[in-house]
């Protein structure tokens, strides 16, 4: 089954994607793709702790991910990957042409960014870097959880 | 112990604000426990209500869940700062028991907590 979800979450490994979509999507692999937390044996030992034992959890810099994508994609399971923001999801998409699709689930507010959706704030660089994912073939779409709407990314960005 | 420890219930959406008010409306002890939601939140944003909410005394953070956002940035938080302590799976009982125990080590409170909590938890004669 491969890679069920590429998702874009600042909160990485929580309880909307370890519940809200691992169980209808039967998860049982996640991939988290962040340079930071790769090197920090300890934040991963955190993101360890709030992850059920029958879930494999794989940490991966963004150029371990580039290089391992084609595996995971042809891995019986079903994984969801997850980058914590757009620089990191620009830069695996600009590493490897798997990445066909994003779910935009979760990036907060903070100083320079405005509201979008509920679940998103977006600076106007990180809006331009989503149109230009997009325009580079990327299907981009903000969607917090399975039995929320996928808004698409002219609605948002 | 030279000062009560402090309460923060760490949870998602309305969670802590309930639990909070209810222990408030059972026993009339205000100001023991702060609630802290992880709505809107990036781990930064949850970091910063952590600091806020705990302020520059011993505390024990009450976890909703085993897992998630609320989790892992308390157990990050109490790895950076000194005296406090991390619980989870939050119910009221255990924290009717903690304003009442609040003069205790935050790891000793945490095991209190725990204790009352679990026995809370049992399936009742219909």
């Amino acid at each position: 089954m491969s890679i069920a979800l590429y998702r874009i979450d600042d909160r990485l490994i929580h309880g909307q994607v370890v519940v809200g979509w691992g169980q209808p999507l039967d998860c049982t692999f996640i991939v988290l793709v962040d340079d930071e937390v790769r090197s920090s044996d300890w934040e991963q030992d955190l993101y360890r702790m709030g992850v059920p034992p029958s879930i494999e959890i794989i940490f991966a810099s963004v150029d371990e991910a580039a290089e391992r994508l084609p595996a995971w994609e042809a891995d019986a399971r079903v994984g969801i990957l997850l980058v914590p923001d757009i620089d990191t999801a620009a830069a695996l998409a600009g590493r490897s042409d798997r990445v066909k699709r994003l779910n935009v689930g979760g990036i907060h507010h903070r100083a320079g960014r405005t509201e979008r959706l509920r679940f998103v704030y977006l600076s106007d660089d990180e809006r331009a870097k989503l149109r230009q994912l997009a325009a580079a073939g990327v299907e981009v779409t903000a969607q917090d959880v399975p039995t929320a709407r996928a808004v698409p990314l002219a609605e948002f960005a | 112990m030279s000062e009560a420890l402090r309460g923060v219930v760490v949870s998602h959406s309305a969670v802590a604000q309930a639990l909070v008010s209810a222990v408030a409306a059972i026993t009339g002890i205000e100001g023991a426990l702060v609630p802290v939601s992880n709505e809107g939140c990036d781990n930064d944003a949850l970091g910063e209500r952590l600091l806020q909410a705990v302020g520059p005394r011993p505390a024990v953070l009450f976890v909703d869940l085993p897992g998630g956002s609320c989790l892992t940035n308390s157990i990050r938080y109490a790895k950076q700062h000194a005296d406090i302590a991390v619980v989870t799976g939050v119910n009221l009982a255990m924290l009717l028991d903690f304003v009442f125990h609040r003069d205790l080590a935050p790891a000793d409170a945490a095991r209190r907590a725990v204790d009352s909590g679990a026995k809370a938890i049992r399936v009742t004669a219909a």
